[in-house]
């Protein structure tokens, strides 16, 4: 990355705001404001409602949200303006809170399809099924996965460990740039717990950066973050360093609404 | 009493009523159906006079019939009086300049070969493609002769009429009555031509037999005759159609299909078909009304059809398996997709007559644009079918919301020691399914295809693997601009 590269963020979100794209549909996010610099690792903590998941799926650009101010940009770029699939080809990833089964999909297929589609907009040339499965082979063993899955139809009959281990598998396998992982430990016991931040450890990166989403900070144990943010009502309200996710574990989200308001 | 003068007066009259037939290198009939056309028809073939007078029997027959109207299918009364029955395959267009270039580029996205595309569109071949072509004449020559040591026939139905008579009249009506309904009737009275399939005694076909092989097959869809026989202990794999689009002035195709598998013999037909299916708004696209049934006669005798159906605007046919020998299995797999403006009424009909018998029925529509599909099945148990067996899925996925799925199962079982099982289901892509592939950056239009292919898995599982990758493919084509 050159030296004018350097001075400008990887992710710049300068008052976003979103509401769900239907008749009469809600504000969600209310003015939403973060930077990521390159190499560096950020967590958003909130209640429920908070905004969060939203965040990462306006970031990806869901149709089902509709942004009605403010700008992201990318590694310089508009991110507003491209497609969902054009984001992801640039290098955007989002590991899903509840990621869904496509029946008669093999993981295999579909991973495939993906890193192809990304390969064939960097002007790579695409993989054939050798060289896919070699890639993939290195991955699937970091994450002691069972390659008998890559043939089940995706994420069908997963348990949802299962579910989160395949979305950093997927996210290994695609390399993005920016990692976004909605509540990846929600649902996990210690030992997946451990193999998915490890998983995600090995994105870590001088040019690269991860932004974790999560509701508690038992995750942050194993992925250490640079910046924690609280988000509330649609807003990020506070940040701070890896201190302020144990301040939030120990006395809650409250503490956070409470001192707004005292402001 | 008829004088000799009379009747050579009569016999004038003839002459001049059937002028047209002194040119008898003239390339097509005048439009209209009457018994001149069908004496013409038998003898530009030159057939045998007992296949005349079948011909004939069906044609009376057929002026006393009325079209059938209960299927649901919406179609513009077909003139009958204004097609043309017989037309020779000659080049229609000088060069593919002349072609329809949105048709070329789905050749291109099928990848099929120019002069396939030539063959396939009725275009003069051009110079390069002589070549081509005459490969194809001595890749067929090579299979014949080693279908040939097996005893195994394989030819046009026209060239079985003349070539092996006894086959043909012992078999062709038997499992589809030239009674038996208003389009198999008119077939018989008028079929151009097909495949003609023998398998002796204990042989089992070393190859798949595919309609490719039959170089002239392109240009005599109209009205297909088709029969295949499988003797005791033969079996055979049998692949009608290709995924080009195929184009053809006669907007009426009424085929009819007769599979007769003796004991312990197997038929395999796979059809991949996509006829045009007109414009988007549904104009020229092609009817293709269709009989196709199989008899396992045999004990242990089975036959399965397996269909993808993806072009023709209107698609009426019900490929079906009479289970008439004891432990016969029945099989039917089947895609159909209607975009746009098509329509499709189509399914099975699985008649259980013998102890034991089986059947299985998988299948799977998807509509889309403002297409209309219909599963029509029919799961008839007889009395004495006794101990027998249906599994019938059917699933429908709707792509859009100006689509039509529609499903009308006959169940009938008329013995208390058999089983019928029926599963359906109905359902849509997700927009989160889409939005999950989208953000693993795979576009919107290869993410419809994934999905569908995956609907469609068990289906294509059962398809001769060339055909499979093939169908696939035209899934793919055949989807674009089937969603908003």
């Amino acid at each position: 990355m050159g030296l004018l590269e350097s001075f400008v963020a990887l992710l710049e979100i300068k008052d976003l705001r979103a509401r769900v794209a239907a008749p009469g549909g809600k504000d969600i996010l209310k003015g939403v404001n973060l930077t990521i610099a390159a190499g560096e690792v950020h967590a958003i903590m909130g209640k429920n409602g908070s905004g969060k998941s939203t965040l990462a799926q306006v970031l990806m650009g869901r149709d089902a949200y509709q942004v009605t101010g403010g700008s992201v940009h990318y590694k310089g770029i508009d991110l507003l303006a491209l497609s969902t699939e054009e984001r992801a080809r640039e290098g955007v990833f989002l590991a899903f809170q509840y990621p869904v089964e496509i029946p008669g999909v093999s993981t295999s297929y579909f991973l495939k399809a993906a890193v192809n589609s990304i390969r064939k907009h960097k002007k790579l040339p695409e993989l054939d099924s050798v060289a896919f499965l070699k890639l993939v082979r290195e991955k699937m063993a970091m994450l002691k996965m069972d390659a008998s899955f890559m043939n089940r139809a995706i994420n069908e009959g997963f348990s949802g460990g299962e579910k989160k281990r395949n979305e950093i598998f997927q996210m290994a396998v695609c390399d993005p740039t920016l990692s976004l992982m909605d509540e990846t430990d929600s649902g996990l016991d210690i030992d997946a717990l451990r193999i998915v931040a490890e998983g995600a450890n090995r994105l870590r990166g001088p040019e690269r950066a991860i932004l974790l989403i999560t509701h508690y900070q038992r995750l942050l144990n194993y992925i250490t973050p640079d910046v924690v943010h609280v988000m509330l009502n649609g807003r990020i309200v506070r940040s701070g360093d890896k201190a302020l996710a144990l301040e939030l574990e120990e006395r809650g989200y409250e503490w956070v609404e409470k001192e707004l308001a005292a402001v | 009493m008829p004088t000799a003068e009379t009747e050579i007066e009569t016999l004038a009259n003839r002459d001049y009523r059937w002028g047209f037939i002194s040119d008898i290198d003239a390339d097509s009939a005048p439009a209209g159906l009457n018994e001149e056309i069908i004496r013409f028809i038998s003898l530009k073939k030159t057939e045998p006079d007992w296949m005349l007078q079948w011909r004939l029997k069906a044609y009376k027959h057929w002026l006393t019939m009325k079209e059938p109207a209960w299927a649901m299918v919406k179609y513009a009364k077909i003139d009958y009086q204004a097609t043309i029955y017989y037309s020779a395959p000659k080049a229609k267009m000088k060069s593919l300049a002349e072609v329809d270039p949105e048709l070329l580029a789905v050749y291109d996205k099928l990848g099929v070969p120019v002069h396939e595309r030539e063959a396939l569109l009725g275009v003069e071949p051009s110079n390069v493609a002589v070549d081509a072509v005459f490969d194809s004449v001595s890749v067929a020559t090579t299979f014949k002769k080693t279908l040939a040591e097996k005893g195994v026939i394989f030819c046009s139905f026209s060239e079985a009429v003349r070539e092996h008579p006894e086959l043909v009249r012992k078999y062709m009506g038997s499992v589809v009555p030239y009674s038996d309904n208003f389009f198999a009737t008119l077939n018989s009275a008028v079929f151009t031509d097909g495949s003609f399939v023998f398998i002796p005694k204990g042989v089992k076909c070393p190859m798949e037999l595919s309609t490719y092989f039959r170089i002239n097959a392109r240009n005599t869809g109209q009205f297909e005759r088709t029969l295949i026989v499988a003797e005791e202990g033969a079996s055979v794999s049998y692949l009608e159609g290709c995924t080009a689009p195929m184009r053809d002035e006669n907007q009426l195709h009424a085929a009819v299909v007769e599979l007769v598998a003796l004991d312990n013999a197997s038929i395999k037909y796979s059809t991949v078909q996509n006829w045009y299916p007109g414009d988007k708004e549904g104009r020229g696209g092609i009817y293709n009304f269709v009989t196709k049934r199989g008899a396992c006669r045999g004990v242990n005798s089975k036959i399965s059809w397996t269909q993808v159906e993806t072009g023709s605007a209107i698609t009426w046919k019900y490929p079906s398996c009479i289970l008439q020998g004891d432990n016969s299995v029945g099989e039917f797999y089947s895609v159909a997709l209607t975009n746009h403006q098509q329509q499709a009424d189509t399914g099975t009909k699985m008649i259980h007559i013998g102890k034991n018998t089986r059947s299985t029925i998988v299948s799977k529509g998807i509509s889309g644009g403002r297409g209309q599909n219909t599963y029509r099945g029919l799961v008839k148990i007889m009395k004495n079918a006794t101990g027998s067996r249906n599994y019938t899925q059917c699933d429908s996925l709707l792509l859009g919301d100006k689509c039509g799925a529609h499903t009308v199962p006959y169940i009938e079982v008329h013995n208390t020691t058999s089983r019928a099982e029926h599963e359906a289901s109905t359902s849509k892509i997700g927009e989160d399914q889409l939005f999950y592939c989208k953000t693993r950056g795979i576009s919107l239009e290869d993410s419809i295809s994934m999905i569908v292919s995956g609907f469609c898995k068990e289906v294509f599982r059962e398809l001769p693997m060339e055909f499979a990758v093939e169908a696939q493919k035209l899934l793919g084509v055949s989807l674009e601009g089937s969603v908003g």
